[in-house]
């Protein structure tokens, strides 16, 4: 359509560019733009956490952020996550404690628990609850990922002695 | 050595990094994307359309309405569906036309452009609705749909079905207390965190490729084939990853509009849904109505259960005959009481239609019945697990319906957690809440229907496994490689399992009613075996000793009992696709062979199956506070015990234990779709629509398996996926009336529900 606007993404480290109107979510411009499928739609309404990605280091929804909206600021998906095909501890933590079932919300979590230990290496039960009280998950409870949560919190507490 | 252990899942890297691939992450070179124009109205005649305007807008390539469907009508048990309406809707958010176009945007501008005019009919909206005498009829023509089993259909009543042991009028005149009273439930949304979706393809000869986030590939190929009116070798399914089923991805729906459209337009079109469209035309789990009595001697011994179950089945039959009569079994719950009747209907209604969800039917009934049992506990003033222990099933006990159950862990199961909640060190009280603690134990059954394994080996010794059930996230890849790497003694990474695909996949009725493992997981170790038997043959003759003096080695070899000399697998393989034998394959296809019913009792009985599966058994204890002043529930701790037969993989069966307790326990607390008096869903969205977050589950649900292996399966597995949720909604109410004395009948357990029980305890 005529309205699209070449705009350039700076996504996991490279610059992008992509076409987008005034009203493209950044989880369109990523998915439908770019190929970058990691980050998942499930409720396109801000509610469910799996389409979070890290704009300057920060949370953030990208079904509720408008692409030409997020300008010169680094943009981190679930893709930029792992470095050379090595899983980071958060998708390692993950895999190992059997919190991951059907995956969908998965991207969300991992963003979630990415942006937390990189603020807190050592967060207590509470923190990490809080940390996740933005993302659903309907096949695990959530007992599993706060487990792998705690562990990778209490490797990181054992480090620091 | 594979089996009992658990290893990370097999996809879970693709998961943890983006890589897996959903349904609408896939896009095809000219892919369209489809749109649709729905229902605004409950119930209404159709008088015509008006497509000019939609066909005028450059960029769509494919539209169909109800006009362009010439076939009979598709469906289940009773084919009363259509994939898109015809001459009348029957609730608001039916599908009535589909667009394609070269874009998203394309599509949705000409399906606002699409006009269609209506009458309005007057609708019904509730089960007292449906069953009043004037009620308006919502399938005029009911009488001439095929059914596949006998209704008992009449006016707005789907179906009804009965089931009735002993003397139950003489047995309550027997009975020293007697309880009676009525439970309601509300209807659940799955709300898988994908969205239903599909793709379909076509190429020049006019073959349909379909890719689907579903339940199983077969299933979705023999609907197409149905509404399109192609044979099945002209269509072919395959499955993406699936991000959540819960029986939601059931039974096909929205697959034969993108086929259809695929086909006219000869180009792929995409067909994904909104997160509003997947609440307003996907399923739901059935609103329930349920009568329920029981009577006990003055020892608590239960002499008689009369048990009326009336579900809104919404505006299709979907598998609404089949969640009744399983909810009519289920409704006695696992105890012994030789009198026992159940008597139900499903009824039509102007809402979305009711269908299959983890539980299927037991949920509702389980509400009700456990609820009963603490009641009566109360009455007969003994304690209610002992009043539940003292009428539990045991092994050579039958469950209601006939069935003699072999494999029967429920009283270890009561103890466990009696005994586990025991020694948790208390919560710090809390002056301002009320705490309470609530049991309930449940059954529920794991087979049904057919499945099959392929298994092959490969030139290297490795091994090529192939089954038709599609995970749905609770890990059943892993599973069947598990229990396939385990029979031959390798590792599970020289085992590969291919994605389904009905071109090549062996057929499997679908990834439900808890039977993965105990059903497929069977195909998959008798057919391990037996190629097994044929390397041994091989090995035989290459080592020139006889089979039984032969023996597996760890890590792929066949060796000579007591000496060191083995041969590999792989020199095997090369043996057999060079020299003699021909390449090593092997497969086992079976229908659920266990025992059943009496055939004329269940035909009689209408009971939609003629045998279920094995049965399996559970039990929770729930800690609740409760906050009298605003009627808020907190569940504290929970303690969960179900039988796996064998766990297979010990951590996924937690984590299905773990995630259908929470499923419940939004199910018992928090979620109820809601319409309106003009029949519009108005839980549309995430925000109405409350799912448990983080924050309301509690840190400790503690999962524990029991191991109890059944004789009927060769690695002793049975299925845990759905009796996890079924015990969570009756706890929790038994906790909440432990905690105020308070009895909450209706679901979900409100703040509002829970004062009003508050106030008139």
């Amino acid at each position: 359509m005529s309205n699209k606007l070449a705009i350039e993404l700076n996504v996991n480290g490279e610059p992008h560019d992509v076409l987008a109107t005034a009203a493209t979510p950044l989880l369109d411009a990523l998915r439908t733009g770019l190929g970058l499928t990691g980050s998942k739609r499930g409720c396109n309404h801000g509610v469910c956490g799996a389409c979070t990605v890290l704009l300057d280091g920060k949370l953030a929804r990208s079904c509720l952020t408008l692409a030409v909206d997020v300008g010169e600021r680094p943009v981190t998906t679930i893709e930029g996550i792992s470095q050379n095909g090595t899983l980071s501890p958060v998708q390692r933590a993950l895999l190992d404690a059997g919190a991951i079932q059907c995956g969908f919300c998965t991207p969300g979590f991992v963003m979630a628990l990415t942006e937390l230990f990189a603020r807190e290496p050592a967060p207590d039960r509470e923190q990490i609850r809080a940390a996740l009280s933005g993302n659903l998950c309907r096949c695990s409870g959530y007992v599993k990922i706060i487990e792998a949560a705690e562990r990778l919190a209490a490797a990181h507490a054992g480090e620091h002695q | 050595m594979t089996i009992g252990v658990s290893p990370p899942r097999l996809e879970a890297g693709d998961k943890a990094t983006g890589r897996a691939r959903y349904i609408d992450d896939i896009r095809l070179p000219g892919m369209l994307h489809a749109a649709l124009v729905t229902s605004p109205h409950a119930h209404a005649k159709i008088l015509g359309y008006r497509l000019d305007a939609a066909r005028a807008i450059p960029g769509v390539k494919a539209i169909v309405t109800g006009e362009d469907l010439k076939g009979p009508r598709s469906g289940g048990i009773i084919k009363d569906e259509s994939m898109i309406a015809r001459q009348r809707v029957r609730y608001v958010g039916e599908i009535l036309a589909a667009v394609a176009a070269v874009d998203g945007e394309t599509a949705r501008r000409a399906a606002e452009a699409i006009e269609i005019t209506y009458e309005p009919l007057p609708s019904v909206l509730s089960i007292d609705a449906a069953l009043a005498s004037d009620a308006p009829l919502l399938h005029e023509e009911q009488a001439n749909y095929i059914k596949t089993v006998p209704s008992g259909g009449h006016d707005n009543v789907v179906f009804e079905s009965s089931v009735e042991e002993g003397d139950v009028e003489r047995a309550f005149r027997e009975c020293d207390v007697v309880v009676e009273g009525i439970w309601d439930t509300q209807a659940q949304h799955h709300l898988y965190l994908e969205t239903n979706g599909c793709v379909a393809d076509v190429n020049t000869a006019g073959r349909i490729t379909l890719f689907a986030t579903c339940q199983s590939v077969h299933h979705i190929q023999q609907r197409i084939a149905e509404e399109l009116g192609e044979p099945m070798a002209k269509i072919r399914v395959v499955a993406t990853r699936v991000g959540g089923g819960f029986g939601g991805k059931h039974a096909s729906n929205i697959h034969s509009i993108a086929a259809w459209l695929a086909r006219q337009a000869r180009r792929p079109v995409k067909l994904t849904l909104s997160r509003m469209q997947d609440f307003e035309i996907q399923r739901s789990r059935h609103p329930a109505r349920i009568w329920l009595k029981t009577g006990a001697r003055r020892d608590g011994t239960i002499l008689a259960r009369d048990a009326k179950i009336i579900l809104d089945g919404g505006a299709y039959t979907d598998e609404s005959p089949a969640v009744l009569a399983f909810a009519l079994l289920m409704v006695r719950g696992p105890y012994r009481i030789a009198n026992a009747r159940a008597r139900g209907q499903v009824v039509y209604t102007n809402k979305l239609r009711a269908g299959s969800f983890r539980g299927f039917g037991n949920p509702q009934a389980s509400f009700a019945a456990e609820s009963q049992l603490d009641e009566l506990a109360a009455k007969l003033d003994l304690d209610p697990v002992e009043l539940r222990l003292k009428n539990a099933m045991r092994p050579g006990d039958t469950a209601f319906g006939g069935e003699v159950v072999r494999s029967c862990v429920l009283t270890e199961c009561l103890t466990r957690v009696r005994e586990a909640q025991r020694r948790a060190a208390p919560l710090p009280p809390r002056p301002d809440r009320k705490r309470g603690l609530g049991y309930a134990v449940m059954s529920h059954v794991s087979g049904l229907m057919g499945t099959a394994a392929n298994v092959q080996l490969r030139t290297d010794g490795s091994i090529a496994l192939a089954t038709g059930c599609v995970d749905l996230g609770q890990g059943s890849d892993t599973v069947m490689v598990q229990i396939c790497a385990d029979a031959l003694a390798v590792p599970i990474e020289r085992v590969s399992y291919a994605p389904q695909d009905t071109d090549s996949s062996p057929y499997n009725w679908k990834t439900a009613g808890s039977r993965s493992t105990y059903m497929t997981g069977r195909a998959v170790a008798v057919a391990t075996v037996e190629m097994r038997d044929k390397m041994l043959e091989h090995a035989s003759e290459m080592l020139e000793c006889a089979v039984s003096d032969l023996e597996l080695r760890p890590g792929g070899a066949i060796g000579i009992k007591g000496v060191p000399k083995a041969i590999g697998f792989k020199e095997i393989a090369m043996r057999s696709l060079y020299q003699a034998g021909g390449p090593i394959a092997a497969s086992h296809g079976f229908v659920f062979d266990g025992p059943g019913f009496d055939p004329k009792r269940a035909s009689i009985h209408r009971l939609a199956f003629a045998n279920l599966g094995v049965y399996t058994f559970g039990a929770h204890c729930v800690e609740v506070d409760v906050d009298e002043a605003t009627g808020a529930v907190e569940v504290r701790r929970a303690w969960c015990a179900h039988d796996a037969g064998r766990a297979i993989n010990p951590v996924s069966c937690e984590g299905q234990i773990q995630g259908g307790f929470v499923q419940g326990m939004g199910y018992a607390l928090t979620e109820a779709m809601h319409w309106d008096d003009q029949g519009w869903l108005t839980s549309v969205t995430l925000a109405d629509y409350k799912i448990p977050g983080v924050l309301d589950t509690p840190p400790e649900i503690n999962a524990i398996v029991l191991e109890d292996p059944d004789p009927s399966h060769p690695v002793g597995a049975k299925g845990i996926g759905e009796p996890s949720l079924v015990g969570a909604a009756p706890a929790i109410a038994n906790a909440i009336c432990n905690a105020t004395g308070a009895r909450v009948r209706q679901l979900p357990m409100i703040p509002e529900r829970v004062l009003d029980a508050i106030e008139w305890r």
